[in-house]
């Protein structure tokens, strides 16, 4: 690598230069290109790091950092204390619980949905219909799903009418679709097909020849799956699981569209922070808001990927 | 055949019976919800009984003026797709291939860049992106195309996987250099050997592109802009059966494009031999 640092030629970056020219080996043509240097090639990185610093980096370093300012610029904690008052622990708390939920209950059904898929051949129309159908539900967030949810289950929706007629009153106990327990077969609706894709090639990754070893040495089916099968798939499965949490726990659109007053999860109370209908008279709540949804956000997906280094393994 | 009955019996595979079962009845479970959307858009009102109405006054003669917001935020989204892709094509797309072929080492951190909007929902970005785009209104006005800036970066997981996966899968360094061997100039590599070869990866990222963004609320909304979404809500309050339409036929739309990046997945394996025999 030293040696070739020094060759003649090199002038900027003589250090990348020589990594470049050694990582791609000697025998090629070293004269055309050396001359020319990085700068060009460099300067070829600029639109999409412009673009990323301005449209990714700023705003979110602005989300987080208004939480600890005023609105007049002055530095304040008030917004990120405000943070630790039982209202907004309350928010955090529902928004956990029902991501947390809807991510088991969605994690259970899309592996029992991969399982039923197992053996399936992979041009057949059953597994391209779930895997093109899954691909596009596990996107179908926002008005459209509500829209969809209050078709079915709202107030005259075609369910709610059909059960009232067999004597099935859903809503005897008050309209809960309009309220946080609404959103469970809402967000079930993304959570399920969301598994279904990311957990299936973990699944197909499970080699019939395991089963056929664990047979013949006498193993019963049930000892495959709790012995063989469940080990493989434990870090996927978690990993998986944490992403379904995240996914639940950062969508706002459903929501939204579906509970119009009020502020009972984290993005519905960054909307009326944002809408400066005043959060407990804090100003730049919705910054402090903003804050704990990244910390939240940032610890999940970090043990999403050291999870998903360890299911990797299994991939090959 | 019987390899499959065998899997099945030594428990790798679900029987018959366990499979229709259990696709059967989440199958259901999701058919139900479109289903009431499709009952729903020919629906009398609350007094009960069908109607076509619904669908017919979308073709009406004053259909344009009754829906006029709703045919424009179509149109606004239509523009914001495009430009998305754009800035897909013209702003990721070169930079990956440059990174892959010239600075290899900074992969892992173009990686780590395009996989943080995930850690990133929309609802934290439209917080710092409200003060950011009091400047961009200043700089280049406020029509609604500056939103595709907003919503380039909320592809970029997507897109970045599509492309990377298609680049994974070639050689660029070796087809690259066999194309300057030939004296091929940049432009010409990167139109007609670089696009070419990475086609199914930039189609997928495209489609991806349109699927989202057609689906994008967040941000529109609380930037108050106009696009199909925002629009799709508004409505519903007044005309909720043309939401409704409408939702559908954004569906319809977004289960053609997904559909169809499996098939271009799906078709190298197919149609590989024939190609060779006659090429088209």
């Amino acid at each position: 690598m030293a040696g070739l640092v020094t060759r003649p030629g090199v002038r900027d970056l003589p250090e990348r230069q020589g990594r470049a020219v050694a990582s791609r080996g000697t025998a090629r043509m070293p004269h055309r290109r050396r001359p020319r240097g990085l700068a060009l090639p460099l300067l070829g990185l600029t639109p999409f790091a412009a673009y990323v610093v301005l449209f990714l980096a700023i705003p979110t370093a602005l989300a987080v950092a208004t939480g600890f300012f005023t609105k007049g610029g002055a530095p304040t904690l008030d917004n990120v204390v405000g943070l630790f008052t039982p209202t907004v622990l309350g928010t955090f708390v529902s928004s956990a619980w029902i991501s947390a939920l809807t991510a088991v209950l969605g994690a259970v059904i899309g592996a029992l949905v991969c399982y039923a898929l197992l053996g399936l051949p992979e041009e057949g129309v059953i597994r391209r219909t779930v895997e093109a159908g899954s691909s596009v539900l596990a996107q179908f967030g926002g008005i459209m799903l509500a829209f969809a949810f209050i078709a079915t289950i709202g107030v005259q929706g075609v369910l709610t009418v059909w059960l009232k007629g067999i004597g099935v009153d859903i809503f005897a106990d008050g309209v809960w679709i309009y309220q946080v327990p609404g959103l469970i077969p809402v967000y079930l609706y993304f959570q399920v097909p969301l598994m279904v894709i990311t957990f299936l090639p973990a699944m197909e990754g499970l080699k019939v020849q395991w089963a056929e070893a664990n047979a013949t040495l006498g193993g019963t089916r049930l000892g495959y799956w709790t012995r063989i099968a469940a080990p493989v798939l434990a870090p996927s499965f978690a990993g998986t699981l944490l992403l379904l949490f995240a996914n639940a726990f950062s969508s706002y659109a459903t929501a939204a569209a579906l509970i119009s007053q009020g502020a009972q999860i984290v993005p519905l109370q960054i909307r009326s922070a944002l809408r400066s209908e005043t959060v407990l008279g804090r100003e730049n709540m919705a910054g402090a808001l903003a804050l704990g949804m990244v910390v939240v956000m940032v610890v999940v997906m970090s043990l999403y990927s050291v999870l998903q280094r360890r299911t990797s393994r299994w991939q090959r | 055949m019987s390899a499959r009955s065998g899997a099945v019996a030594i428990g790798a595979q679900p029987g018959r019976v366990a499979r229709i079962v259990i696709l059967g009845v989440v199958g259901l479970a999701f058919a139900v919800p479109v289903l009431a959307m499709v009952q729903f858009t020919f629906r009398a009102g609350l007094a009960g009984g069908l109607t076509l109405s619904h669908w017919t006054g979308l073709v009406d003669a004053d259909a344009g003026r009754t829906y006029r917001s709703l045919f424009q935020a179509v149109g606004n989204s239509g523009v914001l797709v495009l430009v998305t892709v754009a800035i897909v094509l013209v702003v990721l797309l070169p930079t990956m291939v440059l990174v892959h072929l010239r600075f290899r080492r900074f992969e892992r951190v173009l990686e780590i860049v395009c996989i943080v909007p995930i850690t990133v929902p929309a609802i934290v970005l439209v917080v710092g992106l409200a003060p950011v785009y009091g400047v961009v209104v200043r700089v280049l006005g406020g029509s609604v195309w500056t939103l595709a800036f907003a919503y380039g970066i909320t592809v970029l997981p997507y897109a970045y996987r599509a492309i990377r996966s298609s680049m994974d899968a070639v050689d660029l360094t070796t087809l690259t250099e066999a194309a300057r061997t030939l004296s091929a100039g940049w432009p010409a590599i990167m139109v007609r050997v670089i696009v070419p070869v990475l086609r199914r990866g930039i189609l997928a990222a495209a489609f991806i592109a349109v699927a989202v963004v057609l689906g994008e609320f967040t941000i529109a909304s609380l930037l108050n802009r106009v696009n199909l979404q925002t629009a799709l809500l508004q409505v519903s309050q007044s005309d909720p059966y043309v939401a409704v339409i409408f939702a559908l036929l954004a569906l319809a739309l977004a289960f053609v494009l997904l559909l169809s990046i499996g098939r271009l997945g799906a078709a190298p394996r197919a149609r590989a031999p024939r190609a060779r025999k006659a090429p088209a």
